[in-house]
């Protein structure tokens, strides 16, 4: 037994950590790129009330329109069946659906979700701005809002009262009804966080200026991006979703180490 | 033996028959084929019992346990030196929690692991037998102590002299009567707990105000700012003012939506509560009263987060879905001579879960 037993400790050449050790490094390097690719700019480097104006661009977005966008939304933006009018929806709308990969749709179902972009930047705001020639509706915001300067508690509270009821209070997202869901919002750009509240997208509701001040807004981005660069004091957050996830995790990891626990300390000695 | 522990005790009887073949007469079946106990499996050595070296790997570990444990207990204590909470900074409470939890956390774990360890590797190996015992006492034990209850009894005259027995029982009953009135102090001493749960702080003409967290109230809304498929979270403007702030919030919380006038079924009786599709609706679920505030401006749909009640906006909130019962009490809304929301009146109906006197 002893000689069998000596065997089997010689060849195992592997440390039996060295699997932990691999799936822990294969996770983080993956983690990693995915962090990397993931990064979005979506700061409009371009002079938008010039560019809006030109003309050229105009026309160009008219052309992307009629291409991509003009079987559901129609061909003069007037919506069909399939698809709401865009006339006053205005660019900060195109900019947030389109931005963010929403539109144009993979298909219809209950939400329009977040897909690698299809257009370029330049593109995106050609559409914006053809959309925006065709009536007045919400332009896209002041690059003052976005950089995040705002006020954190005043965000903070206005997130509580007004978003963080789907949103989650850590801004995690969350579900709603018949498989509809509230996105997350760390890691979305300042200027969709701004478009969203103010065109309310898909089922969310509109958040006017009047009813939230752009002032306001950028404290709620202050807020959110705070929330995504503070480190986490309780420790692991568990993507902040709250007690289904806890439970989960406790259900499973911490009385699976207590059972595990309990069968090693009742289980006889060899 | 048997024999005669039979007409003694039953009890003592079973107890002593165990294992053997009288069982009582009449209930007893004599099974030919019997299952044989097979005793005890034979007792296996363990390898530290076998192999001196493993025995003494068996020790180091359990030593090497209890040092780690110390270095433990002293990392703890080093990382509430190096780990300071000196500015404030959310990454130094974070370290220093982590660091000293870690080292608590591994001074107890490496004590409890080492101890089992010892006891299961390295402390003698016997196997034995504990013979079990019946539970109860000899017949002697049995009945000197039920003569002690009848002095006692005859003593006290406890069965004798009744009227002082029954006085002291109903002592015993009345002693907690006191603390069960107490709980009344919890409820509102000089308003009547039915009337306050059945009124808000809305009344005719008071403004419809923003939420500002808190006890804060916000700027009063004009019918001209809510766009459609806006929604704003209300008080009533008059809240700041209010006696028992949170608690009067928390009854009179409101939602305000626009939606196309188009979209939205009014009954004849509602006809003029809503004002050009601005409709508002408590916001206290009338299923356990969590606040409702999941809006979704298309299907205008209305979710309780906590038990996924539906309420539908468009249709006076009725309950499409859930375990509410009632739909959300709307209130009367209307425009002021300045273009503010006023509400015309209070709900028409407690807001908010049943209780008894609800419909009274």
């Amino acid at each position: 037994m002893t000689l069998s037993q000596k065997k089997a400790g010689k060849s195992g050449r592997r440390h039996p950590l060295a699997t932990v050790a691999l799936v822990a490094i294969g996770l983080l390097v993956t983690g990693a790129a995915y962090t990397g690719f993931s990064q979005t700019s979506a700061t409009a480097e371009v002079d938008w009330p010039t560019f809006s104006q030109d003309e050229s661009n105009i026309t160009a977005g008219e052309k992307l329109f009629g291409a991509n966008c003009a079987t559901c939304h129609g061909l003069e933006a007037e919506g069909t069946d399939d698809g709401p009018s865009l006339i006053g929806a205005g660019a900060a709308s195109v900019n947030f659906q389109v931005g963010t990969g929403r539109m144009p749709l993979a298909f219809q179902g209950p939400q329009g979700m977040v897909k690698p972009k299809q257009f370029s930047e330049e593109e995106t705001l050609q559409l914006a701005a053809y959309v925006a020639s065709l009536a007045p509706g919400p332009d896209l915001p002041d690059a003052k809002y976005l950089d995040g300067s705002g006020d954190v508690s005043t965000g903070g509270t206005l997130f509580r009262i007004n978003c963080a009821m789907c949103h989650n209070v850590a801004g995690a997202g969350g579900a709603l009804t018949e498989g509809k869901w509230a996105p997350p919002l760390t890691g979305v750009a300042p200027t969709h966080i701004y478009e969203a509240m103010v065109t309310g997208p898909q089922n969310m509701p509109v958040f006017n200026d009047a009813n939230i001040t752009p002032q306001e807004k950028s404290d709620i981005i202050s807020y959110l991006k705070y929330l995504e660069e503070k480190p986490a004091v309780g420790g692991l957050t568990l993507g902040s979703l709250g007690p289904v996830a806890e439970g989960l995790f406790i259900w499973i990891i911490g009385l699976g180490a207590v059972i595990a626990f309990t069968v090693w300390v009742t289980a006889k000695s060899n | 033996m048997a024999d005669e522990a039979t007409s003694n005790s039953k009890a003592v009887a079973n107890a002593h028959s165990h294992g053997e073949a009288g069982a009582s007469a009449g209930t007893a079946v004599i099974a030919s084929d019997a299952v044989q106990n097979p005793g005890l499996p034979p007792h296996r050595k363990r390898v530290t019992d076998l192999n001196p070296k493993r025995a003494k790997r068996a020790e180091r570990t359990v030593y090497t346990l209890f040092y780690i444990s110390v270095a433990g207990s002293l990392g703890s204590m080093l990382a509430y030196m190096f780990f300071p909470i000196e500015s404030g900074e959310l990454w130094q409470i974070r370290l220093s929690t982590l660091f000293i939890g870690l080292g608590m956390a591994l001074a107890l774990l490496a004590i409890g692991v080492g101890a089992v360890h010892w006891g299961k590797a390295l402390m003698a190996d016997h196997e034995s037998i504990d013979v079990r015992h019946p539970v109860a006492s000899d017949e002697e034990t049995r009945e000197a102590s039920s003569e002690i209850f009848k002095i006692a009894d005859e003593e006290s005259g406890f069965t004798r002299r009744t009227l002082v027995r029954n006085s002291l029982l109903g002592a015993l009953i009345a002693f907690p009567i006191p603390g069960i009135t107490l709980l009344r102090g919890l409820a509102p001493q000089d308003q009547d707990p039915v009337t306050l749960l059945k009124h808000t702080l809305w009344d005719k003409g008071v403004r419809l105000a923003r939420d500002h967290g808190g006890a804060a109230v916000g700027a009063p809304i004009r019918a001209a700012e809510v766009t459609i498929g806006s929604v704003f979270h209300v008080v009533p403007e008059n809240l700041a003012n209010a006696e028992d702030v949170l608690n009067e919030k928390a009854k009179a919380i409101v939602l305000l939506m626009r939606l196309d006038p188009s979209d939205l079924k009014v009954s004849e009786e509602r006809k003029d509560w809503s004002y050009d599709g601005i409709v508002a609706y408590s916001k206290v679920c009338t299923h356990v009263g969590c606040p409702v505030a999941l809006n979704e401006q298309h299907t205008h749909h209305l979710l309780c987060p906590c038990h996924q009640s539906q309420f539908d906006v468009s249709d006076e909130a009725k309950v499409v879905f859930g375990p509410a019962k009632r739909p959300l009490p709307q209130l009367p809304i209307t425009v002021d001579d300045e273009g503010y929301l006023v509400a015309q009146s209070d709900f028409h109906e407690p807001v908010g879960p049943s209780f008894w006197e609800r419909l009274k």
